[in-house]
């Protein structure tokens, strides 16, 4: 096997394993979005590449022309569609994100579970009282 | 007209969905969107008597045909699952958020339809499409959507809830996406036909089995089967009680169709079960979900909590009916995704009921409501039966089909682990009924039922559950009918 002669797939790999560790590591969530976006991305140039031919050119027929060899257009169109989903899910994280914001005060991720934590504490004490 | 029926069943909620933020006005869009939910169930139950008149329904969209263009094909198993999907969201849309439970204020209603159709032509359109590609779009634009209804809940914890089902099911649509990445390398087809017909002659090659590896994880996200569960239970708690109505029956059953499809049409049965052998692992997963989603719902305060992790706990039947590999498997798991869409969407439905007259769903505050709300407490403990698998209910049949697959595969321990999990479920069930029925009512619990807009559709779907319970030759039949044909092509 051929290791260097694969590094394309070392770069989607490095990347998805960067944006994986951003997700479950770090504690603010707009960082988990950027970790999610990175590992979209990642995904997006593995397609890129599997339509390179080597020595290929863009995929446009001209009337009268040589015959060329070109790359396969279709896992790039594919990725214009991936493109638009990993957006999609950007935007609406994000969103959460600022909702999330707003209700709380707070997006890092520890001082979420503490105050959900507490609410849960406050509501269980409540309900206590209201039986006693 | 006719031909075109399996493209209208994705265009029209799909164009259904900004029509609602064009109309706006609170009325207007609630009579549109329920037209247009109606209207896709009216024709996915034409399209699957078309289905059972002439077999497969193959559409070409745009008149390119497969495999350059993309087509919709429709068998017994999709019409199957588009039946179930359509017909639950047609009853729960009219709803509309609810009454209590939900931030919706009456002038943004029409966010909720519009979304609620968005994802309603996602989860349609995965179970109609034949291009595996489309899968993944459909799959995104239903999670997406699914996204923003559980975020719509009254508590804060609804958007964290939220957020985490976006990781996680972002995680999932790109494992698939990496999948089909492989697939295409090996095949250069996105076609599933193709697919099937091409794989045979590469499946030895160490790509299509890490293409199926991604595919199994991913699906298995969206799917909630254990232990890939983690984001259920706090979405269906804190979404809106129709939310989690409509998502506790659709949105999963729709993953386990598309691993239906993955196992048996696209991959084959030769390959999953013999070749990679992962029948046996599939089975300590579905024991594993079965035992501590029951054990895990017994343990819950909340009353959608509890329901949630019965979800969890009912997912892994239909695991379980998978695993087999026979037709009396695959006919008890298909059977259960209607029957627990019918269960699982009344009693949220029910919950809904208690939420729109307490403002609560904790089960300490169902004191005495039995008598307060005898309908909606009905509802939800017939609902339970089912859960339970007590005869004359939808749940029996799919456990009568389950312990047979089980007796036929010669695995009595398989067989008695159904049977013990059953009693589990009677162990929640009559923790709840045992609060409303025999515990003196709260001072402030209210007298009166729920209103007749929530009360309708919980014992539609209720009904229609006692229904199928014994009037079996439909769902059963025809479950165990597509379960054949899954099967014969699989050979």
């Amino acid at each position: 096997m051929n290791l260097a002669g694969l590094w394309h797939y070392w770069v989607v790999i490095a990347l998805m394993m960067i944006g994986m560790y951003t997700m479950i590591a770090r504690e603010n969530l707009v960082k988990k979005i950027m970790g999610l976006n990175l590992f979209q991305v990642s995904v997006i140039l593995f397609y890129v590449s599997l339509g390179k031919v080597a020595g290929g050119t863009a995929p446009i027929l001209i009337e009268g022309a040589p015959a060329t060899v070109y790359s396969n257009p279709l896992p790039h169109v594919l990725m214009l569609t991936a493109i638009v989903v990993g957006v999609a899910v950007t935007a609406v994280g994000l969103a959460l994100v600022v909702r999330i914001q707003g209700a709380y005060g707070t997006s890092e991720d520890a001082e979420l579970s503490e105050i959900d934590r507490a609410d849960e504490a406050g509501a269980a004490l409540a309900r206590g009282e209201g039986q006693g | 007209m006719i031909e075109h029926l399996p493209v209208l069943q994705i265009v029209i909620p799909l164009l259904g969905a900004p029509v609602c933020l064009l109309l706006r006005a609170r009325g207007a869009v609630l009579v549109f969107a329920t037209a247009v939910a109606w209207c896709t169930f009216a024709i996915a139950l034409a399209s699957i008597g078309i289905v059972l008149e002439q077999g497969e329904v193959v559409y070409a969209l745009g008149g390119w045909v497969a495999p350059l263009g993309i087509e919709y094909r429709i068998d017994l198993l999709n019409a199957f699952v588009i039946t179930v999907v359509s017909g639950v969201g047609a009853i729960v849309l009219p709803i509309g958020p609810g009454i209590h439970g939900h931030t919706v204020s009456a002038s943004r209603e029409y966010l909720y339809y519009a979304a609620f159709l968005l994802c309603m032509a996602g989860l349609l359109g995965v179970a109609i499409t034949g291009d595996i590609f489309n899968v993944f779009v459909f799959l995104e634009i239903s999670s997406l959507a699914a996204y923003t209804l559980v975020a719509l809940g009254n508590q804060r914890r609804a958007l964290r809830a939220a957020f985490s089902y976006l990781v996680m099911g972002t995680i999932g649509g790109t494992f698939v996406l990496i999948g089909i990445g492989f697939l295409y390398q090996m095949t250069g087809t996105l076609n599933m036909a193709d697919l099937a017909r091409l794989l045979p002659a590469v499946l030895d090659n160490r790509a299509v089995h890490a293409a199926f590896a991604f595919l199994l994880v991913g699906v298995g996200i969206k799917l909630a089967v254990f232990p890939l569960h983690q984001w259920l239970p706090n979405a269906y708690t804190y979404a809106p009680p129709a939310v989690s109505a409509f998502l506790a029956a659709t949105a999963t059953k729709v993953a386990y169709y598309l691993l239906l499809r993955l196992v048996f049409t696209i991959f084959g049965i030769g390959f999953v079960f013999g070749a990679l052998g992962i029948a046996p692992l599939l089975q300590v997963i579905s024991l594993a979900a079965m035992f501590i989603g029951a054990l895990a719902a017994i343990n819950q305060t909340d009353l959608k909590r509890l329901l949630a992790y019965s979800s969890v706990s009912q997912i892994g039947y239909m695991t379980l009916g998978l695993s087999f590999g026979s037709v009396a498997g695959l006919t008890g798991g298909l059977v259960h995704v209607a029957n627990h869409a019918l269960m699982k969407g009344g009693m949220f439905l029910a919950v809904a009921c208690i939420v729109a007259r307490t403002g609560t769903s904790a089960i300490a505050d169902l004191r005495g409501l039995g008598r307060r709300m005898p309908a909606t407490m009905a509802a939800f403990a017939l609902g339970g039966l089912g859960l339970i698998g007590v005869p004359l209910t939808v749940g029996f049949i799919s456990k009568w089909y389950l312990v047979l697959a089980a007796i036929e595969a010669g695995q009595m321990l398989l067989a008695f682990a159904i049977l013990v999990s059953s009693l589990l479920a009677a162990v929640y069930v009559w923790r709840v009924v045992e609060v409303a029925w025999f515990q003196e009512p709260l001072q402030s619990a209210p007298h009166g039922e729920a209103p007749l807009r929530l009360l309708i559709p919980t014992w539609v779907l209720i009904g229609a559950s006692l229904y199928f319970g014994v009037a079996t030759d439909l769902t059963a039949g025809i479950a165990a009918q597509a379960a054949e044909q899954l099967l014969e092509v699989a050979r």
